[in-house]
């Protein structure tokens, strides 16, 4: 089980030292039942990417949009399109959680800093992009 | 049915109270018993079969002692019949018959502790699979727990801040604007330090005389029309 509280000081200093890599973000932690750490990425503030741990891995998740914000006419077409792109997204898969649609990634519990910071940069691009690409099916 | 189905079905089913549980603790505890028995009962086939495979190898060791045996009384049977000790050479064969036996029995043995082995081998294999597929489901429904619990923080979280959800495509719009200042910020830059280049470019053409100062043009505009003027 990741030590979620480790991984935010760990994820804050990286989020505040990247002049090699340019991707800036900041850390802050969700109490719960289970802790969630919201990672606001530079200039991406609306969309945040959210981590929680589970016993055997890492779930980043970023909201993309509510189901009622989709075309009532064009949920089979943006699902079909939603499918298409789901292996040529790098890291990412769509999915729904409780009436959201969501780009998310999964990592073992084993991954260093850098491949969750990899993980983090990519989620983030790829939101943006899944919600310009998913446009034309939202109202 | 499958965990997958039944957390799909749960969640198909969609009837479920805010923060009720679509997996619920109590079969959540079963299965980790389960799984915990499934863990002991693997570990005592492990240590089973080590100790059968240590039988079976006894077995085998007394069976090659015991056919060196035989061999043996075979030879000294051999000697007594050349030395015509008929009686003599009857008791060796008792003792080969003896032996004999002995060895039957071992052999039966190892064949016993052999299949056992075989067993043992093909039930660890068979329970380190359902062990591994145990676990797999395990994880499913504890992530589906995780995520939910994460989500009912998330969304307790963005009640309590009393901030907005804001639609995609609201979020898309700021981020592009977001995006297209910076890229402006960045082109007047450019702009800027090229208009400042251009200047100093201006004053080093004017110092070193290529073109005229355009305070000495008016100076000159202005001697002209005095000279006019006096003419």
């Amino acid at each position: 089980m990741v030590d979620l509280g480790n991984l935010a000081e760990q994820l804050t200093e990286r989020g505040s030292n990247a002049a090699d890599s340019g991707f800036f973000f900041e850390v802050n932690t969700i109490p719960g039942d289970v802790d969630v750490l919201q990672v606001v990425v530079e200039d991406r503030d609306e969309l945040p990417i959210f981590v929680s741990a589970s016993e055997s891995q890492l779930l980043c998740i970023a909201y993309l949009f509510r189901e009622d914000e989709v075309k009532e006419d064009a949920v089979a077409d943006m699902h079909r399109a939603m499918l298409a792109s789901n292996v040529p997204m790098p890291l990412s898969s769509f999915a729904t959680i409780d009436g959201q649609y969501v780009v998310f990634g999964a990592l073992s519990v084993n991954s260093g800093i850098e491949d969750i910071v990899h993980e983090l940069e990519t989620l983030a691009s790829n939101a943006v992009d899944a919600i310009e690409a998913m446009q034309s099916f939202l109202k | 049915m499958s965990i997958l189905e039944k957390i799909f079905t749960a969640i198909r089913g969609g009837a479920r109270e805010v923060g009720e549980a679509i997996v619920d603790k109590n079969s959540v505890r079963i299965f980790e018993q389960e799984i915990r028995d499934a863990e002991d009962k693997l570990n005592q086939a492990k240590r089973d079969l080590t100790e059968v495979m240590a039988k079976e190898m006894q077995a085998a060791r007394k069976i090659e002692s015991l056919k060196a045996e035989v061999e043996r009384h075979e030879g000294f049977a051999a000697q007594a019949l050349e030395k015509g000790d008929e009686s003599l050479a009857m008791e060796i064969a008792e003792k080969i018959v003896e032996l004999q036996s002995e060895l039957d029995e071992q052999e039966r043995a190892r064949k016993s502790f052999a299949a056992h082995v075989e067993r043992l081998k093909g039930m660890i294999k068979k329970t380190g699979k359902t062990l591994t597929d145990m676990k797999r489901q395990l994880v499913m429904v504890k992530t589906t727990e995780s995520v939910q619990q994460a989500t009912t923080a998330i969304n307790n979280n963005y009640a309590s801040s009393g901030s907005r959800l804001l639609s995609a495509k609201e979020s898309l719009d700021r981020i592009r604007q977001r995006q297209q200042d910076l890229d402006d910020r960045l082109a007047a830059g450019e702009q800027l330090k090229g208009e400042l280049e251009g200047e100093n470019l201006q004053a080093r053409l004017e110092a070193a005389g290529i073109v005229s100062n355009s305070n000495k043009q008016a100076q000159d505009v202005l001697a002209r029309l005095k000279a006019k003027k006096a003419g």
